[in-house]
């Protein structure tokens, strides 16, 4: 990915850093880990932070496909390990702040299932599909591929670090899910690469990290989310439960930005992905609750408020960035950082 | 794969050959899913009234029960917004 803007002081001491060799500059990790100190401690809101949230995300990005001119050797670097794990603990302390999880079911397969199609099928905030469907404009669409594009082209990859760490039913679940993501081996059918196709057809660039600045703190934090959840074995548990709730949140969503999309005259190339997710999820959706999630919590009961709690993480911080999207949009202004980025 | 499959012809007609699940490793199993589809898994093939096999992009599929799905017969997750119970 190329190197993003800096948003301040952190993310540019960070991105500096990155783009030095490892072992050079003590001075300037040192310094990172102080400045991270303070940014924590001064930051009204972590989740709304882009300093914050950018930094993490480029300690993250480190883990996927890298930082252009960033050395591959930072990837476990010590130092900057301890900045992410700071940054990281504040943001899951907030994440937790956020959650609400009710009262736990009883920990079989089916209880877990049906306690999470409960809470997935409770309105949370504004409906951004319907609006979409029925009235948004072509630069708002547009805006929504951009704040989507950090995730879904590369769509399962945070998931995916969950396998070596799930054996059994849940393990099985989970592959037969992230195998239709990676369109079981055939290039054309990943989820990202249709999603490449989908941002191609509107005329946007499809290029990982294109439009990372003109993405808003919480859009960062949606994807950071993932990564935190995705990167600690600690976590599995919260993982899954993500996975599953994004999973039981997807088919009928996505059938309303297909049409969406199809009202201002875009052809199949454009809606396709959409399409796509609305058969996939509905079947994933039923796999992902009973095998995957259920079968996690059988085999290892103690995770079931981990699961619970990844489900109902993941829902609220997307409902915090529909929040902010709807807000712009309702107030005739673009969602993004730099409107004109994106159009 | 092998010697003997050596154009992308021969690996298409391997792959409708043998589908995506198959052998003793893949019994068909149905599931039920409470008030929603049935959930097909393994080695099946699904065919129209006319016997002709129907599109299918995936292994596993879920087979709309409540009636109310627009890409049927698979589920699209409208189970969801009707209602539908699937207990008597
Ligand atoms: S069973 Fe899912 S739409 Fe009918």
């Amino acid at each position: 990915m190329k190197q993003p803007s800096p948003r301040g002081e952190l993310s540019a001491l960070v991105l500096s850093v990155l783009a030095g060799s490892r072992g050079s500059g003590q001075d300037a990790l040192a310094r990172l880990d102080l400045l991270a100190v303070e940014a924590i401690s001064r930051t009204p809101d972590i989740l709304l932070d882009d300093d914050l949230q950018l930094t993490l995300f480029c300690l993250y990005e480190l883990h996927y496909s890298g930082i252009d001119e960033a050395g591959d050797d930072w990837e476990w670097d010590p130092d900057l390990l301890r900045v992410r794990h700071r940054i990281e603990a504040a943001f899951e302390q907030r994440v937790r702040d956020e959650t609400v999880v009710g009262p736990p079911p009883e920990p079989t397969s089916a209880a877990v299932c049906a306690e999470l199609f409960r809470m997935t099928g409770e309105d949370g905030g504004p409906s951004m599909s319907r609006f979409v469907a029925k009235s948004a404009t072509d630069d708002q669409l547009r805006e929504l591929l951009v704040h989507r594009s950090i995730s879904q082209l590369r769509e399962a990859d945070p998931h995916t670090f969950a396998i070596p760490r799930l054996s059994g039913r849940s393990k099985a679940a989970l592959v037969e899910i992230q195998a239709d993501e990676y369109g079981n081996g055939l290039l054309a059918r990943m989820h990202s690469v249709l999603f490449a196709r989908t941002m191609r057809g509107v005329g946007l660039d499809d290029t990982y990290g294109a439009y990372l600045d003109a993405v808003p703190a919480i859009t960062l934090a949606v994807n950071n989310l993932m990564s935190l959840f995705g990167l600690h074995r600690r976590l599995r548990g919260a993982i899954v439960g993500h996975l599953a709730a994004y999973e039981m949140t997807s088919s009928q969503p996505n059938r309303l930005y297909s049409r969406g999309f199809g009202r201002l005259g875009y052809g199949s190339e454009v809606t396709e992905y959409f399409d796509e997710h609305v058969e996939a999820d509905a079947v994933h959706e039923q796999i992902a609750g009973r095998d995957m999630a259920g079968g996690l919590v059988e085999s290892d009961p103690r995770l079931l408020g981990d699961v619970l709690f990844g489900a109902a993480a993941g829902l609220a911080i997307d409902t915090l960035m529909t929040v902010h999207i709807m807000d712009a949009w309702e107030s005739n202004r673009s969602s993004l950082r730099t409107a004109e980025v994106a159009v | 794969m092998g010697a003997e499959m050596d154009t992308a012809a021969d690996a298409e007609d391997a792959r409708s050959d043998h589908p995506l699940n198959s052998g003793a490793d893949a019994p068909v199993t149905v599931v039920a899913c409470p008030n929603g589809p049935l959930l097909v898994r393994g080695d099946f093939t699904l065919v129209g009234t006319d016997g002709a096999e129907l599109p299918r992009t995936r292994r596993t599929v879920a087979l709309c029960r409540c009636g109310a799905s627009v890409l049927k017969p698979y589920c699209d997750g409208s189970h969801k917004l009707t209602g539908f119970r699937s207990d008597p």
